[in-house]
Parts: structure tokens; sequence; C-alpha cells
């Protein structure tokens, strides 16, 4: 393995400079009626962290798809290693070295542990699969990753979405690879498990590999990256950019073409008649959480601060009737809501954005103006007879209001780029118009710029007089933008202030004794 | 080796239009043709005769009208396995002598009624069961197919119950303008389903909860009262399935509908209606109905065994199914 110094290793073109390990020269991909790459060049060094970054739908993880095989480009060139390849298919990257952590989670829910971590190269002698083996193996690829809790043969349809990630993180480990790509491997994770995946990728760059690192998190592209590559609509905009120094408002300006102020809102404060809409009163749900009482007035944004697994959705799904509750009750506006009932809930005016999008949220097949209607397509119809024009020029409002992109409302959901589902799905609660709305994990993988947009938009929508609840995982982004915080550990609320009173370690604390006592 | 990394895709990969609702429409449509052009070949006058043409209809009317119910099934994530059971069971309770004897004294749709109710009725169970009960699709209704078989021996006491009632002969077995009445309700049915399914809440509803049920839930769609209606409907349509067997055979009995069910399903999957749910059409569902009627035709004029037709049908089947694969696969990964 080539030994780097990081110190050095940042101009490419400079004589005496390491070669790069991978280089993508003007990449093209055309999908029917989308370019999404337009001349992307890449080149990446052994043993760095490369960091791109770019806006929803930018083409990042097309980029990536195409390093791993799993998309054909329509033009430009991979090298490897000095060599010229090829890579017509998933496993041909593998066997070049190049193991990929998706943005969606790849996992096969029904298979074990173990099963998923070799899927595809199972350890077998003569037909029989060798089961000890795979597991003490999984076993020790799950210690490296700081998961020694994680019992190879469990079924991985019973973890949670960071336990899933940690799989797919111990099955790219699992090819002993030099380039691992993850795309947005965060996005799942709370503050802890991304302290340990910076561990691993740590371990990783020591010894030679090349990590290609995909996150709209600036702050984690600062510590863990060392340099940068700025994608903008499928074209490079910025290369070899040093990770820890170039200025916040010179990335944003790259990715945007735009000068973004990123900061969360201003709170206009709640008058104190500003009448109770939500109030949850004892709640609770048999073995996951009890005894969950808040108020939430009109105009304002409760935050609940937690680690992941707290139970913060939960709570969000049962007060919306997804699950059914076991004890207290939910009203709105003064009316108990019936137990287990999501239509009931939306009938009462409560909205949920689910935490995830993909198997909670979208008919990934179904065009986004049927997405974006899914709660109110009976609204605009007449007499149970469809009014499809009617719904497209509201969900073409809402793209607008939204700059969600492409704009193009019929095509399917699932080839919006990640951020631009989220959008989709805020999107869909703004057309139906709610009273209550839940939003859980909001900003997962949307970009920076759209993410003071959002910011903007769920005050905007609190001074309008909702009742806005907000689950997040990262804790600033709770604290930035709600008025008033609640901090959940294990299953029950242990802490409540409103949020100038409250800082990142006061709810790391919090959390952590909750965690103790 | 060149600059440039042609796509081994992009060589194959056809206009996307081709590869759209409308394209998958013209393939069948091919093949329609296709199927047609082998009757003229080989059954010459016999095939390529208005008569002959009716003949197809009538075949294709019974499971056509099954097809449509489930078609809206598939779509919604299910199945139903049910129906061609149901077609007996109906047939046999609107045939019994207290059913005739009373359409005698008040009027003959008293028959056509009894079939409509039980039908539809059986189809509510099922759909309580699936939809209340959670019990899967396939074994909810693979039951039904089994128990109702049997009601309908029962109530038969396997006998071949011959229909007396003038005033319902003289309705089925008329033609209107040249065409069959029996053609004129699958015509009507397919119509109406295909309105129900591309203009109506009822519809959308459907193509969502098979696209996503847990997305449609928590989008506060009531995904199982949509669930229970969509097996309604099937039901229904096996009741009126089964008053046009009554109709063309003139004979209720308890092997009325035997293995529609297979003929059925395999008729909507040709058709272009994904297994796994999400994407419909009840278009695509008519020729594929209209396909294997047709086929059923071509063997007969030219005397081949039923046994190699089946072995033909299923061929064509596996041929289908693996054409719809790929192309679910290819919609999946990208
Ligand atoms: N299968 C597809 N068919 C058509 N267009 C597609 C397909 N996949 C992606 N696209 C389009 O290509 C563009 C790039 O998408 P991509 O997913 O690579 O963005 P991204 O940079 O990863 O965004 P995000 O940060 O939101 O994950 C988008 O405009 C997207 O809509
Ligand atoms: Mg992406």
């Amino acid at each position: 393995m080539v030994d780097v110094d990081r110190d050095d290793a940042a101009p490419p073109e400079g004589s005496d400079a390491p070669a790069p390990l991978l280089r993508m020269e003007g990449i093209v991909k055309h999908f029917p009626g989308a370019k999404a790459l337009d001349g992307v060049d890449l080149d990446v060094l052994p043993g760095e962290v490369h960091c791109l970054l770019g806006q929803n739908g930018a083409g990042k993880s097309t980029l990536i798809k195409v390093l791993a095989g799993a998309h054909q480009p329509t033009a430009g060139r991979i090298v490897l290693d000095g060599e010229e390849v090829v890579i017509p298919h998933p496993v041909a990257a593998l066997q070049r070295g190049v193991a990929t952590i998706y943005q969606e989670l790849d996992v096969v829910d029904g298979l074990t542990v173990a099963e998923n971590v070799f899927l595809g190269h199972e350890l077998d002698r003569g037909g029989f699969t060798q089961r000890r083996e795979v597991a003490a193996r999984t076993r020790e690829l799950l210690a490296r990753l700081g998961h020694p809790e994680i019992a190879p043969h469990r079924e991985v349809g019973q973890l949670s979405a960071a336990g899933k990630q940690v799989v797919s993180m111990a099955r790219a480990l699992s090819h002993d690879a030099r380039v691992i790509v993850m795309d947005e491997p965060s996005a799942v994770l709370d503050a802890g498990e991304v302290r340990n995946l910076f561990r691993v990728v740590r371990a990783l760059t020591e010894e030679g590999v090349a990590v290609v690192y995909i996150s709209h998190r600036l702050e984690e592209i600062r510590e863990i990256g060392d340099r940068i590559t700025v994608l903008k609509n499928g074209r490079t905009v910025g290369r070899d950019l040093p990770a820890a120094t170039t200025p916040t408002a010179e990335l944003i300006r790259l990715m945007t073409g735009r000068n973004v102020e990123y900061a969360f809102p201003e709170r206009p404060g709640v008058p104190d008649d500003a009448p109770v809409v939500l109030d949850v009163e004892g709640l609770g749900l048999g073995g996951t959480f009890d005894d969950v009482s808040f108020q939430v007035r009109a105009g304002e944004i409760v935050g609940l601060a937690g680690l992941v697994g707290a139970g913060r959705s939960e709570i969000l799904e049962t007060l919306y009737g997804a699950r059914r509750r076991t004890a207290g009750s939910v009203a709105v506006n003064g009316r108990t809501l019936r137990a287990g009932s999501v239509d009931a809930a939306v009938a009462a005016g409560i909205g949920l954005c689910p935490e995830e999008r993909k198997s909670q949220g979208l008919v990934l097949d179904e065009p986004v103006y049927r997405n974006v209607t899914l709660s109110t397509f009976a609204r605009f119809a007449r007499g149970g007879w469809l009014d499809e024009r009617a719904e497209r020029a509201a969900a073409r409002e809402q793209v607008a209001a939204l700059d969600l992109r492409p704009t193009d409302v019929d095509r399917a959901a699932r080839t919006l780029s990640g951020g631009n589902q989220q959008k989709a799905l805020l999107g869909r609660w703004l057309v139906h118009g709610c009273d209550v709305l839940l939003l859980d994990e909001p900003t997962r993988g949307v970009d920076v710029g759209a993410r003071s947009e959002l910011y903007s938009l769920v005050r905007r929508l609190a001074d309008a007089g909702t009742a806005v609840v907000v689950v997040s995982s990262e804790i600033p982004e709770v604290l930035g933008l709600a008025d008033h915080v609640l901090v959940v550990s294990e299953g029950r609320v242990v802490h409540r202030a409103p949020a100038q009173d409250i800082d990142e370690h006061g709810v790391l604390d919090l959390v952590m004794e909750g965690t103790t006592a | 080796m060149s600059t440039q990394v042609e796509s081994p895709a992009a060589g194959t990969s056809r206009p996307s239009w081709l590869s759209g609702p409308a394209g998958r429409t013209i393939g069948l449509v091919v093949a329609l043709v296709l199927v047609a052009v082998v009757g003229v070949i080989t059954g010459g006058e016999r095939f390529a005769s208005l008569d002959n043409v009716m003949t197809i209809l009538r075949l294709a009317s019974v499971t056509g009208v099954l097809a449509i119910g489930m078609t809206f099934v598939i779509t919604a994530g299910g199945i139903d396995l049910s129906v061609g059971s149901l077609t007996g069971l109906a047939s046999v309770w609107a045939s019994t002598l207290a059913t005739q004897t009373m359409a005698e004294d008040v009027h003959w749709t008293v028959m056509v009624l009894t079939a409509l109710v039980v039908g539809t009725a059986a189809g509510v169970v099922n759909g309580l069961i699936i939809a209340y009960g959670k019990v899967v699709s396939f074994i909810a209704t693979l039951a039904m197919m089994i128990a109702a078989r049997g009601l309908a021996e029962m109530i038969s006491g396997r006998q071949t119950q011959v229909v007396s009632v003038d005033g319902f002969l003289d309705f089925f077995r008329a033609d209107v303008i040249g065409v069959p009445v029996l053609v004129w309700i699958f015509a009507v049915v397919a119509v109406a389903g295909w309105f129900l399914f591309n203009r109506t809440t009822f519809g959308r509803r459907t193509v969502a909860v098979g696209g996503n049920l847990e997305a449609s839930r928590l989008a506060g769609i009531k995904v199982q009262r949509h669930l229970l209606y969509i097996y309604a409907l099937s039901g229904l349509t096996a009741g009126i399935a089964g008053v046009m067997m009554l109709g063309r055979t003139t004979a209720g009995t308890s092997t009325n509908g035997l293995y529609y069910e297979l003929e059925v399903i395999a008729a909507v999957v040709v058709g272009g209606t994904l297994l796994i749910g999400g994407r419909g059409t009840i278009v695509g569902t008519v020729i594929g109905v209209l396909i294997f009627a047709m086929l059923t035709n071509v063997f007969t004029i030219n005397n081949l065994s039923i046994s190699a037709q089946n072995v033909a049908k299923g061929a064509i089947i596996v041929v289908a199914v693996l054409l719809q694969q790929r192309f679910a696969r290819r919609s999946a990964s990208t």
C-alpha cells in the first residue's frame, strides 16, 4: 500500500505528488429526459478522504453509481491505478476493489446480519456455506465498526436504520476494498454513531484506503475530509479544495451559484394567548415510551432532541395514530383523537413527514404530482372523479415554492434525488394544509442551500399559525429551529426548556444521564 | 481502446416511449395480431369469419369480466384465487329450484340479483379476512376457493341444474346489433372498469395501496376499507361471470368456472399488470384476455388437444412473465 503523508497530498499536477488511485474524467450520464452528469472529473488519492459536495440532484449519487457499475456512463473514462477500466456491473467494481455504501439502504430485511454482509460473495466449501466462519468474520467486522453488540445471526429487518447502515458498512469492509464510497452514511446516524464512523474511516485511510465521502453536513466534511470536489448540475465546478480551510460561504456559492446565508430564521416568539393546538397527555406505547406530555400552541415549534433509538419517531408515529397508543390521549384543537387511526388524525389536521421517505413516504413508481396529492386527491375530485389538472397545478405550485428539481411533475418519484424527495413529501402537507405538522428528520439528505430555505419555510408555516413538532438527530438543528425543546431519552422526556436556555452540550449531558439513570 | 466508454446499454436502449405504457400496449397489440395471422394462415375461412370472431369474443367474455376485477386486486398488491369457484357458486345458487321458482313468480332478474349478491358477499368475506384479519390474500382466497367449490357441490348435490326461466334465457342468448349480449356485458364491464381505474379516486387508491401500502396509510388513505372494497369488487365480477355462465351453458353446475382463476391471472399478467402491485392496465388486461381466447380458438380450429393447448399456454405465460420481469427489474434498478 502506498504510504501518504496527508500534508503534501494536495496538488495532483505536481510531479512528485502521489499518483491518483482513482481518476474519473469527463463522465457523462444521460437518463431518458434527464442529463444527470454532464462532464464530471474526480481524482482520488490513496489514503485520503475525498468529499463530494453538491446540491440535491447535482449528480453525486449518479457519479458513484457509475463508479460502482450500477449505471453505465454515456461517455467518459475511469482510470484505476493508472489503468483504464470499464465497470460493466457491480460485481466488477468489487473485484477491482471499489466498494460502495449506497444512500438508500440496500440490505435484505429477511436475511441475517452475516448473510447480508457476505451477500454475493458467500464463503462456501463445495457448495456448503461456512456458517461458523462467516459468523466469526462478521463479528470481527462489526467489532471493528464499534458494534460488537449486533449479533451475526440477527435478522436485519429487526435492526434500526442505524443498525442497517452498520451492516451495509460491514459489507463494504468485507471486500478488502481500496476505494470505499460512502453516500451520505451519516444521514441515519446520531452524533455518537458518527464518531464511530469517523474512527473507522481514519483507520481505513491509515491503511492507504481511499474514502469518497458524500454528506450535506459541512461540519463533518471539515472534520474528516482532506479535499473537496464540488458538483453542480452534473459538472465539476470546484476541485482540489482543502476541506479544512475553504470558507463555508465559498463552498455554498460554488454549490448554488448564489450567495445563500446559512442561518436559522428569527424566532418571533409565541404570544401567551396563542391557543393550544396539540395537547398530548400521558402518552404511552407499551415497552417503547411512556408518560409523554406536552402542548404545542399555534405558531410554536417544539423540537424533540435525543439519540437515535430514544423513541422520538415512535412518539410522533403514535400521536399520529400510525401506532396504537397504550396510554394517554392526544387532542387537536380540544378534540380527542381516536387511538390507532391515521385517517382520524389526518382529518383532524395532523400531517406527518415520516423518517424513511422511501418506505413510509412515497409511492416511488407514481409521478411526483400524485405523490404530492396523495393525501388530497380526493379533495380535488368531484364525486369521485379525479381532477388531475387541478392536482398537477397544485403540485406545480409546491414544486415552485419548494424549489423542487427537476420541475417536471410527471416524472416518477423514484427518479428524484434524495433531498428532492423530501421536498415532495413536505409539499404533500402544504397542499393539505395542516394545523399540526410533524416532521421526522426533515433535513435528512437535504443540501445546505435547501436546508436554510426549509427552515424558513417551517418558520413561515408556524407564523401562519401551524403547530410544528420537529424530530432531528442533529441537535443544533433542533436548538436553532425550535422555540421549545424536549429532551427524550430511553422513552421518557427527561428535560424541557425554551431553546435559548439550552445548548448542545446540555442536551448531550442530559441524554447521557438519562441513559445511565 | 477508445477514450469514449460507450455504455453497453446505450446500444440496446429503445426510445423512451417504447418502454412506456403506450409501448407496452403496442407490443400486446402486435402479439394479438400475430396470433390472428397464425389463425388466418392455419384456419383460413374458418378463422377469419364474422361468426368465428363472435365465437372468440363470447369465449373471452366470461374470463374477461373476471379479469377486470382481478386487475384491481393485483394492482392493489393482492391476488384472488377464488374467482373461479365463486363463479361456480354464483351460477349454482342462481339456478337452484328455489331461486328459479321465485324468478318465475317475480321476475327473471331475481336470478341475476342472487348471483351478484352471492359473489359480492363472498368477496366481502375475502376482504374482511385479508384487510382486517391480516391474512395474506393468497391464503385467504385459496381457502375461499376450496370452500366455495365445496359449497357449490353441496347446494347442487353435484347435479346439473338446467335453467328453464324463459325471460333469463331469452335475454342472455340474444344478440344486439349482431353482437351477443354476453359480449356487450364484457364491453360494459371493461369500459366501466377503465373509468374506475383511471379516472376515479377509487382507482388512484388502488394504485397507491399496491405501490406502497405503508406510505398510503401514513398519507391518510383508509387502506383497510379500500382493500375490503377491492375484494368485494372482485367477488361482484365473479357474480356477473356466474350469470354469464348460466346464460351461455344454460346450466348451473358446481364445476362452472373450474380453473378460471388461473387463466384470468395469466391474462392479467400477460396484459402488463405487475404481479407485485402498484401498476395495472385495463386495456392490457382486455388484450391479454383476447389473446388467450384467440389462442384457444386457433388451437381448437386446428384440432389441437386440450392437453397440448395447455402446454402451449403454459409456455406463453412463462415467456410473458419473463419479459415483464425484465421490465420490472429495469425500472427498479434505475
Ligand atoms: N433513474 C433516473 N432516471 C432519470 N433521472 C434520474 C435518475 N436517477 C437520477 N436522475 C436525475 O439525475 C440527477 C442527479 O441525481 P442524483 O441522485 O445523482 O443527485 P444527488 O447529487 O445524489 O442528490 P442528493 O443530494 O439529493 O442525494 C437528478 O436530477 C435526478 O433527478
Ligand atoms: Mg444522492
